[in-house]
């Protein structure tokens, strides 16, 4: 029995298809399984939805060729204002985290999820990637030289590794039997854009209020992305109001520092959590991005812990394949376990804590975490600490998030 | 009935092959230890023979033999690389163990039961000859260094490791390894035996090789893995030496 592709990669999102691409230029043959067509993914109407790509993640991109056709709808994070207030109230910055107290430039890119989808198709394309779309993966059985991987359409694939990036209910990670631990937050992330009347200058806005973070980031142009957390209960009523009492809604919480505000794309709702897999790895399986963890968005952390695993993924199996290890073998996908879920643990449990202690309205709650804040923002080792987590640069980096190829 | 003793010991060699390549059971040190040892080897073929290691397949036409094989973990990557391997182990048990994971895994491997003399007295002539943590189990090195040079065709290359016999080696190799970790059996090791660099590469010149290269193999507790050390060859190191050319 032959094999057919070096390693199946199942998910057609950010973190799979960057996964692809990094594996490919690696040197593996790599097959792409996504359960929607590419005319969905391709689709380049922007619909409200973006992330904050950190330095770290720039730099893999830039080294996997896909940086240069997403910079110039790339808008710059040069600062961060953090507060703390009630709706209607003006907000203070508690923090500011002004981008000239560190090395590395702006702490992170805003870019629209359809610029990226788009840039990751046409690179997938340009390496010669298999591009199987929509095809939905109906089992896996793993043996001792590969793992099967069952089509729903009847095909069946033969790899040595079958890395799993097909979200926060992985069907691959339960088929493998990968529990995950973790809890929901009753909380709901609300997710969308608006066109507005004042430039933002880069700045990024993150503002605690009694429902929970809210955060307001830079697009290009006078555009801003706004990520806000409430209760489920007030979350469902949010979603059932029309645009304009929506956006009444907002200038309620943020004021009007922007002027005249209208929405733009779509509005999106998600479930709140923090789960992490139990394991990163079963046999000739391996989790990657949400199918790893889930963690809170106050951060704006979740791509790029994907991004990390994707390049800390990628290093290890190139470096296994050079010295002719199984790639599928558990001593090899024990490596990358080591080297990520550590960090993934550590980044959901500093937003969860950053959550319940900001998500209430005690008066005294109040006067303590701003007292904290305060003294956080004192001393410079903690911010520039700070500073490089958001960037993605602490601990052991990839190569590629130092921009080298692996 | 033939058919049902040869599935019991099917299944006794199954369980063997597992414990040999449990990345978390009882050989764990050789698995943290292999990924710097494979590092190490590839690097110095790779230097020695002129191939560049980014190719598939870049170790084909190459015969390379293995001393001590155990269940086959430097065996089966340099046969994936596309190596002519033979492997061979004393330890009679280990051969249908090693031989069953390779078959499964897909790859071809020669592997015999019997020692470096008994090949070096058949005639078995190899490119590289990779002599991995044995040197300090054997009761004459010297002699024994002699063979495996004989294994060696003219310009191959030998890549000896062991333990220097060093304060620090039985600190870590005896004490940390076989009393307080307990990654090694108690016993395994005979601190007395140990070689220190300077004596390995004299028996190595004396059994006509020409030392090109050593380095430490060294653990680092807060990464918890080996790395390759130019300057540290206080408790575990490596030796790469060649035959001359004819």
């Amino acid at each position: 029995m032959g094999i057919d592709t070096d390693i199946v990669v199942a998910g057609g999102g950010i973190v799979g298809m960057t996964l692809a691409l990094a594996l490919r230029r690696a040197g593996f043959a790599v097959t792409l399984c996504d359960a929607l067509p590419v005319p969905a993914r391709a689709d380049a109407q922007f619909d409200g939805r973006a992330y904050a790509v950190a330095a770290a993640g720039r730099r893999m991109l830039d080294a996997l060729g896909v940086w240069q056709a997403v910079a110039p709808a790339a808008q710059a994070m040069t600062d961060i204002l953090v507060g703390d207030s009630r709706p209607g109230e003006a907000a203070p910055p508690l923090l500011h985290f002004d981008h000239r107290e560190s090395d590395s430039g702006p702490f992170a890119w805003m870019v629209e999820d359809h610029v990226l989808r788009i840039a990751l198709l046409s690179a997938l394309e340009a390496a010669g990637i298999t591009h199987l779309a929509p095809v939905t993966i109906a089992g896996q059985e793993a043996g001792p030289e590969a793992v099967a991987v069952a089509l729903a359409d009847g095909r069946r694939l033969r790899a040595r590794l079958l890395a799993a990036c097909d979200g926060r209910d992985s069907a691959i990670a339960a088929r493998a039997g990968i529990g995950r631990v973790g809890r929901g937050y009753r909380q709901r992330g609300l997710v969308c854009a608006l066109a507005h009347e004042r430039p933002h200058r880069g700045i990024a806005r993150q503002i605690f209020l009694p429902g929970g973070p809210f955060a307001i980031l830079p697009l290009t142009g006078n555009r801003v992305s706004l990520v806000w957390t409430e209760t489920e209960a007030l979350a469902a009523a949010l979603d059932a109001l029309p645009d304009a009492d929506y956006l009444a809604e907002i200038r309620r919480r943020i004021g009007d520092p922007l002027g005249a505000v209208r929405l733009i794309g779509r509005r999106w709702s998600y479930p709140l959590a923090f789960s992490l897999a139990r394991r990163y790895f079963a046999d000739r399986v391996v989790l990657a991005g949400d199918a790893a963890h889930v963690i809170h968005p106050l951060a704006g952390q979740g791509l790029n812990l994907g991004l990390a695993d994707v390049a800390a993924l990628t290093e290890v199996l190139a470096e296994a394949a050079r010295r002719g290890e199984d790639i599928g073998a558990p001593s090899v996908l024990a490596r990358y376990q080591a080297w990520r879920r550590f960090d993934a643990g550590l980044m959901g449990l500093a937003c969860d804590g950053f959550n319940s202690s900001f998500s209430n309205d005690n008066p005294l709650l109040r006067a303590l975490r701003d007292a904290g804040l305060g003294l956080a923002g004192a001393p410079l080792a903690a911010r520039r600490f700070f500073m490089g987590l958001a960037a993605g640069e602490t601990g052991d980096v990839p190569r590629l998030m130092r921009g080298e190829p692996v | 009935m033939q058919g049902a003793v040869d599935e019991r010991e099917v299944a006794k060699f199954e369980a063997m092959a597992a414990e040999w390549w449990d990345p978390e059971g009882k050989f764990r040190p050789l698995h943290m230890l292999n990924p710097c040892r494979l590092d190490y080897i590839t690097g110095q073929i790779s230097a020695h023979f002129a191939r560049a290691p980014r190719a598939a397949g870049w170790l084909a036409g190459l015969r390379i033999l293995d001393i001590g094989c155990g269940g086959g973990l430097l065996c089966e990557p340099m046969a994936r690389l596309g190596a002519d391997v033979v492997g061979v182990d004393a330890a009679e048990r280990n051969i249908p163990v090693a031989r069953l994971h390779a078959e499964r895994a897909g790859l071809a491997i020669d592997y015999r039961h019997g020692t470096a003399e008994g090949l070096a007295a058949a005639g078995e002539r190899f490119d590289v000859v990779l002599n991995m943590e044995v040197v300090e189990h054997v009761p004459d090195p010297a002699a024994y260094l002699a063979a495996c040079a004989g294994l060696l065709r003219p310009g191959g290359l030998m890549i000896t490791s062991t333990i220097n016999r060093t304060a620090r080696s039985f600190a870590l190799a005896i004490v940390g390894a076989e009393y307080v970790l307990r990654w090694l059996p108690r016993g395994t090791h005979d601190w007395r035996r140990f070689i220190t660099p300077q004596e390995l590469g004299a028996m190595l010149q004396a059994a006509g090789l020409g030392p090109v290269d050593r380095k430490g193999f060294v653990f680092d507790p807060l990464r918890w893995s080996w790395t390759i050390s130019d300057r540290d060859l206080a408790v575990n190191y490596v030796i790469a030496a060649e035959r001359p050319a004819a």
